[in-house]
C-alpha cells in the first residue's frame, strides 16, 4: 500500500469512526481515565453532530460553561445548549439560580422535550451523576432518553462520559449494557487509542481499535499507531558462530573415561576395607603426639571433674 | 518554597496561573514537603490565602515556614492568611451552642451528610473586600489534608462535592487556586480513598505525586516524583505531560534530579 493510498484510507476511516459512532443511535459511552482524558473525544463528537445540524444538550456537572465552550466556533456554539449543574448542583447557595429539582429533574427534562428534530445529548459525566443519584434511577432515565420515539424526526442520541477508575464493575457493566456503541480510551507512548466495541442490532458485537490524536478545533487525526523501534535485522554476512568450538573441558566421554569414572569409589561410602583401613593404622602412618609445655598459672588437675556426678 | 521545584514546574511567584486544581498525592512516604512549598509559594506570590489545616498545629507550619523565608504570623496579623487550625477548633466545637455553624459541624452531626459549612468558611474568608481588592493577587485555598476527613466519617462523594464547590467559587468565579493533599493507601482495600483520589485527579490540572522509592528507604533518595500536567489551557498546548524526579530533603530546601542521577551515586 501506497503511502497516498494509506492517507485516502486514513481519512476514510476517521470519518467512519465518528460517523459509526453516531450513526448507530441510542447512547454512546465513553470510558476513559486519568491518564487518557475523553472529553476532548466527547466534544469531537458534539462538534460532529452539531455540523450535521442537531442541536446538542449538554448537561455540564464538571466544569463551567466557558471552558465547555472554548474551541468550538461560534455556529458549534450556537446549536449548543449547556444545563449548568457545575455551579451549584446541589443548590447550597439557595439564591434560586441553580436547576431545579437538581440533576435528576434535569434529566428527565430532557426526555419530555417537545420541541421537533434530532437532539443530541451529551452527559459530562455520567460519573458524576452515578455518584449522585441510584444507579437504578440513572439507568432508568437513561432507558427512557435514548429509546424515544421510533420515528426519525424525534431520535435522541446520548453521549455519556464515564470514568471507569470511580466505579464498581457492576454499575460500569450496567450502563455498558445500555449503550449501542462503548468506546474505551487508552494509549501507548504518548499516542491516544480508541477501542470501539459496536452492538448493533440483530448482529454480534464487532471491535474496533482506532489510534488518533484530537486537534486543537476538536476534529480527529487518524493515526497508524505509536511509532515502533526499528527491529534489528541480523547481519547475513557473519557466519554463525559454533559454541562447542575451542572449549575448556570435555562435552563427552571416551570408553575408558566413562570406566574408570564407574570404578571410582566415592569417599563417603562406606565398605568393609576402608573400615580396616581406618581402624589399623598402616605402617607408614605415625601416631600422632602432643607436646604440651605447661605454663606456670596452668591449673593440671588429673581429677576428671564430671567424677561425682551421680549418672 | 523550593526554587529547584518551581523550575520543574515551570512558576514563578511573580505570575502563577490562575484558575488551577493542584492535587497532591503521597504514596508510601510523607509528601507534606509540596504543602509547605506551595504555602510559602503563594504567600511570597502576594495571594491571598485561605489554609485549613486538618493535620498539623498552627506553629508546626510557622516553624516551617520560618526555614523557608514566610512568617505565619504576620501573614495572618495583615490579613493575608486565613487559618482553619483543624486541631484546636475540633475541640472548640464541643464547647460552643450548636445552633452557631462552625466549619467543622461535621463533627457533631451523627450523619454526615456533607461539607457545606467548611465550604462557606472558605467562602467567607475568600470573599473580596474592596480594601483588599487591590492588595492580594488571587485567592487560594490549600487543604491539608482531604484524607483525614474521611478518617473523620465524611464520605468521599461529601469531599468531592465540597471540592466541586470550592472549584466553582474559588478556581472559576473568582480565577484563584486550590491546592489538595491527600494519602494514597496503594493496597486496593481502601475503596473510598481511591474514589477520592481518582475523583480528584479527574478534576485536576496538575497532579504531584511524591512516591517511596520501590526498593525503601535510602539517605541520599528520599523519594521519587512524578509530575502529571492534566487539561492544558490553551488547545494547542501538548497534552497530559509527564515526569518523574528524584528528591532528597535537606533543611532548608529540596534537590531534585533526574531518576539515577544523585549526586551520591554519581
Amino acid at each position: 500500500m501506497t503511502p497516498s493510498e494509506g492517507v485516502g484510507r486514513g481519512v476514510e476511516s476517521v470519518l467512519e469512526m465518528l460517523e459509526s459512532l453516531l450513526a448507530l443511535g441510542g447512547m454512546v459511552l465513553l470510558r476513559d481515565s486519568v491518564e487518557w482524558e475523553g472529553r476532548s473525544l466527547l466534544k469531537a463528537l458534539i462538534k460532529k453532530s452539531a455540523l450535521y445540524g442537531e442541536q446538542v444538550h449538554v448537561l455540564g456537572c464538571e466544569v463551567s460553561e466557558e471552558e465547555f465552550r472554548e474551541g468550538f466556533d461560534s455556529s458549534i456554539n450556537s446549536r449548543l445548549v449547556y444545563h449548568d449543574l457545575f455551579r451549584d448542583p446541589l443548590n447550597w447557595s439557595k439564591t434560586g439560580e441553580a436547576l431545579p429539582g437538581g440533576p435528576l429533574e434535569a434529566l428527565r427534562a430532557l426526555c419530555g422535550r417537545t420541541d421537533p428534530g434530532p437532539i443530541t445529548v451529551a452527559l459530562d459525566s455520567l460519573s458524576w451523576l452515578l455518584l449522585h443519584l441510584p444507579c437504578t434511577t440513572l439507568c432508568q432515565a437513561l432507558h427512557a432518553l435514548s429509546r424515544q420515539d421510533p420515528c426519525p424526526g424525534k431520535q435522541v442520541r446520548v453521549l455519556g462520559l464515564l470514568h471507569e477508575e470511580l466505579h464498581g464493575p457492576g454499575p460500569v457493566r450496567t450502563l455498558s449494557s445500555l449503550a449501542q456503541a462503548e468506546v474505551t480510551l487508552s494509549g501507548a507512548m504518548g499516542q491516544a487509542s480508541a477501542h470501539i466495541l459496536y452492538r448493533r442490532p440483530r448482529q454480534h458485537p464487532t471491535h474496533q481499535t482506532q489510534w488518533f490524536s484530537i486537534l486543537p478545533d476538536f476534529s480527529l487525526d487518524l493515526q497508524g499507531g505509536p511509532l515502533l523501534e526499528p527491529q534489528p535485522q541480523p547481519d547475513p554476512h557473519t557466519p554463525p558462530v559454533d559454541p562447542t568450538n575451542h572449549l575448556t573441558f570435555n562435552l563427552r566421554l571416551s570408553k575408558k573415561e566413562r570406566e574408570a569414572k564407574d570404578s571410582l569409589a566415592l569417599p563417603f561410602q562406606f565398605s568393609s576395607e576402608k573400615q580396616q583401613a581406618l581402624l589399623r593404622p598402616g605402617p607408614g602412618q605415625a601416631t600422632s603426639h602432643i607436646f604440651y609445655e605447661p605454663d606456670t598459672y596452668d591449673d593440671l588437675d588429673q581429677e576428671d571433674p564430671d567424677d561425682d556426678l551421680d549418672v | 518554597m523550593f526554587p529547584e521545584l518551581n523550575n520543574l514546574l515551570n512558576t514563578t511567584p511573580d505570575g502563577p496561573e490562575q484558575g488551577k486544581l493542584t492535587l497532591l498525592c503521597d504514596a508510601k512516604t510523607d509528601g507534606s514537603f509540596l504543602m509547605h512549598h506551595f504555602l510559602s509559594f503563594y504567600l511570597k506570590a502576594n495571594c491571598k490565602v485561605c489554609f485549613v489545616a486538618l493535620i498539623q498545629s498552627f506553629s508546626h507550619y510557622n516553624i516551617v515556614g520560618q526555614k523557608l523565608g514566610v512568617s505565619l504570623t504576620a501573614a495572618r496579623e495583615r490579613r493575608q492568611l486565613v487559618f482553619l487550625e483543624g486541631l484546636k477548633s475540633a475541640v472548640d466545637i464541643f464547647f460552643r451552642p450548636q445552633e452557631e455553624p462552625h466549619p467543622l459541624q461535621f463533627l457533631r452531626e451523627a450523619n454526615t451528610r456533607n461539607l457545606q459549612p467548611l465550604y462557606e468558611f472558605v467562602r467567607e474568608a475568600l470573599k473580596p473586600t474592596d480594601e483588599e481588592e487591590a492588595a492580594w493577587r488571587c485567592p487560594v485555598l490549600l487543604v491539608d489534608d482531604l484524607s483525614v476527613l474521611l478518617s473523620l466519617g465524611v464520605g468521599a462523594v461529601a469531599v468531592l462535592d465540597f471540592i466541586h464547590y470550592c472549584r466553582a467559587t474559588v478556581c472559576w468565579e473568582r480565577k484563584g487556586n486550590i491546592v489538595a493533599l491527600v494519602h494514597d493507601s496503594g493496597d486496593a482495600e481502601d475503596e473510598e480513598n481511591d474514589i477520592l483520589l481518582n475523583g480528584l485527579s479527574h478534576q485536576s490540572h496538575l497532579i504531584l505525586r511524591a512516591e517511596g522509592l520501590a526498593t525503601g528507604f535510602c539517605k541520599d533518595v528520599h523519594g521519587q516524583l512524578k509530575i502529571l500536567w492534566r487539561r492544558p489551557s490553551q488547545p494547542t498546548a501538548p497534552r497530559d505531560r509527564s515526569l518523574t524526579y528524584q528528591y532528597k530533603i535537606q533543611d532548608k530546601s529540596v534537590s531534585f534530579f533526574a531518576k539515577g542521577m544523585s549526586p551520591a551515586v554519581l
